[in-house]
């Protein structure tokens, strides 16, 4: 019974546009809905169906395991988050404080029970947005290099590049951040932005670190960026060569052509990919957490140190004190379960939307 | 319009595509070169303090020089294996009930989306989870629970894998064409068996692959690993204490003030980028070789 299977080759004459990387989430939407009433048949036939029930409602289990999970992260996050829930409400996202010594304003204070998620989230959202207008049109460029102009020899050299890119460790990036992207932040870069764009006030010379939300912000553009740009390169790999012929053939050049047949079919798309790297920089933790500064302080500056809300999990959670400081932590992480969920969800109908009715691909 | 402006637009035309042109080149050297950066940087800097001791000494107390990370390595191992353990069969179960059961109907659909969106829940926010369900509280029929342990750390990771492992299973049982699974029924094998020993079988080189991708990538995760696993400085494959782990030596090292330590921690850095490259690679080499490819 357990033969085995030769290779199947079932040479396909159908078009296929040159072979993308596809990540895959099209082609099980493309499959056929019913099996075919052979199958039906043979199965109706079967002989050992307790057997096969079983094996059915095992895989079903297994499939289900899926919603079990995160079932339990939102029961773990939801029942470790009461005391501060109850104590702060709403307010836990807003509120500042003054510290009783020195009458300073202050966010997080272990010590005097003082918690505010507003630092965090600031930092997070600060870090993320830095990144995403470093990363994304270095990324759509990559995207449109990649697939409407590279010649063939380097096209795919670049696409397994780019695909290692994203699957280094991130600390591997934090600790790269650390060594060499910090100090050369601190010497050089940084000190060219305080001369040419001090008077924005963005750019102000408090922290001579090095340390702060533009090097995470940098940190993070490098570590979106694979995601963006191989996701963009899927969707407009999906638009039909026929499009960009009929363009083409009305006199375009290379670029009208990308803009008006490509990039305009393929905008939801793009944008899918674009919210799914901002749903990946929202929860990177350990890259952020060694060069953001964490310091719980909201400065307008982007040279100036702060937090994150993940940075701030990573760093206090296994050193919580109080039960306090601990559900003021796990509300942090309930926050940031439920923004990368929307988040997360959003970007997967949009790359859905597009990827859907695209033409048969092979990875 | 008169031939003068007809000339200039269409230079114009020319101009703005080759300007794109150079911009999206630029674009590539801005991304590659970083990578290229790292990439060197990691090996240079890595490859001068590998030595033999890395693999098989444990780290030395502060202020003596040479010590290793075999306790991180073996730490690892323990850790991945673990997750494997819980990830791989879990994953794979239900990539089959997508694909060979479960096709087209809504509660599938469900199943996927979750599945993608789980994909990107911040690690972090996973060891949270179960750090709050295992470690915090003493619970009673759940093993090793009520401590920081490596059990802890391997569930945290067995739970990252099960998505990915998942998906990629569903996507290779997918190229594998419905003749196949007719040839085996019509000769009167049952379900179960003609799925696990045609089906899962024909696909299983894209499984395995997609097995190793999971485990690439969760063989890099530090944070889910800070609260549960937490991090040894010695010898220790007990499932019920604290164990330490690549990644988080890395981590811990990193952030020293000692030269002595940042130079074990790039070998670490080193040792565990090949092991992702080799898995990335291997990934891609079976997934391009077209085995499967056919009709779903």
């Amino acid at each position: 019974m357990t033969a085995q299977v030769p290779e199947i080759r079932i040479s396909q004459p159908q078009f296929q546009p040159d072979a993308p990387a596809v990540q895959g989430q099209n082609r099980a939407s493309q499959a056929p809905a019913e099996v075919s009433a052979i199958r039906k048949f043979l199965l109706s036939r079967s002989d050992s169906a307790l057997a096969d029930r079983c094996f059915h409602w095992l895989m079903v289990l297994c499939a289900l395991s899926i919603f079990a999970i995160v079932v339990l992260i939102v029961y773990a996050l939801v029942e470790g988050s009461q005391l501060s829930w109850h104590k702060f409400g709403f307010n836990f996202f807003f509120q500042a404080f003054t510290d009783p010594y020195t009458q300073l304003k202050t966010y997080w204070d272990p010590v005097n029970a003082q918690f505010s998620a507003l630092p965090f989230i600031y930092g997070t959202l600060v870090s993320s947005f830095l990144a995403l207008f470093m990363a994304i049109p270095l990324a759509i460029g990559l995207a449109i290099f990649l697939t409407e102009m590279c010649p063939g020899f380097l096209r795919s050299p670049l696409a397994f590049l780019t695909e290692l890119l994203a699957a280094i460790p991130s600390v591997i990036y934090g600790f790269w951040a650390v060594t060499v992207l910090v100090p050369l932040l601190r010497e050089h870069v940084n000190p060219l932005l305080i001369k040419t764009l001090g008077w924005t006030t963005l750019f102000t010379d408090e922290n001579p670190t090095g340390l702060g939300f533009l090097a995470g912000g940098v940190i993070l553009a490098i570590m979106i960026l694979p995601i963006i740009s191989s996701l963009t390169r899927e969707v407009m790999s999906a638009v039909p060569h026929s499009q960009r012929e009929a363009v083409l053939a009305l006199g375009a050049t290379r670029w009208e052509m990308i803009r008006m047949a490509v990039l305009r079919n393929a905008r939801i798309g793009i944008v899918g990919a674009i919210i799914l790297g901002l749903g990946r920089a929202l929860g990177e933790t350990m890259a952020v957490a060694m060069v953001i500064g964490n310091t719980p302080e909201i400065h307008r500056s982007l040279l100036s140190n702060g937090s994150s809300m993940a940075a701030v999990i990573a760093n206090e959670y296994a050193e919580a004190v109080t039960d306090m400081h601990y559900s003021a932590l796990t509300e942090i992480g309930l926050a940031l379960f439920l923004v990368t969920i929307v988040v997360n969800g959003l970007a997967q109908i949009l790359v859905w939307m597009v990827t859907r009715g695209a033409p048969a691909q092979q990875r | 319009m008169n031939v003068e402006t007809y000339k200039f637009r269409s230079r114009m035309r020319a101009w703005t595509d080759g300007t794109v042109t150079a911009l999206s080149i630029l674009a590539t050297v801005l991304v590659v070169a970083p990578l290229i950066a790292i990439f060197a940087y990691l090996v240079y800097k890595g490859a001068s303090s590998l030595n033999l001791a890395f693999f098989i000494e444990t780290p030395k107390p502060v202020g003596e020089a040479g010590g290793g990370m075999a306790n991180a390595i073996v730490g690892s191992a323990v850790l991945l294996g673990l997750a494997s353990l819980i990830g791989v069969p879990i994953g794979i179960g239900g990539g089959i009930f997508l694909a060979e059961f479960g096709r087209g109907t809504k509660f599938a659909n469900a199943i996927r989306f979750t599945g993608d969106v789980l994909n990107g829940v911040p690690s972090i926010v996973m060891g949270m989870a179960v750090y709050v369900l295992i470690v915090r509280e003493n619970i009673p029929f759940i093993p090793f629970s009520g401590h920081f342990s490596a059990f802890s750390g391997g569930v945290a990771l067995g739970i990252m894998m099960i998505p990915t492992v998942c998906r990629t299973t569903e996507e290779m049982l997918l190229m594998v064409p419905h003749a196949v699974r007719e040839a085996a029924l019509g000769l009167g094998v049952p379900n179960w068996r003609s799925v696990l020993s045609i089906t899962v079988k024909t696909a299983s080189p894209g499984i395995i692959t997609g097995c190793m991708l999971a485990f690439a990538r969760v063989a890099g995760e530090t944070a889910p690993l800070i609260f549960t696993a937490l991090g040894n400085q010695f010898w220790s494959s007990n499932l019920n204490q604290p164990i330490a782990a690549l990644p988080l030596q890395i981590y811990v090292y990193a952030l020293s003030p000692y030269d002595d330590w940042h130079r074990l921690a790039w070998a670490g850095s080193l040792v565990l980028i090949i092991l992702i490259v080799l898995a990335v690679s291997l990934v891609r080499f079976v997934t391009s070789r077209g085995v499967l490819k056919g009709n779903s």
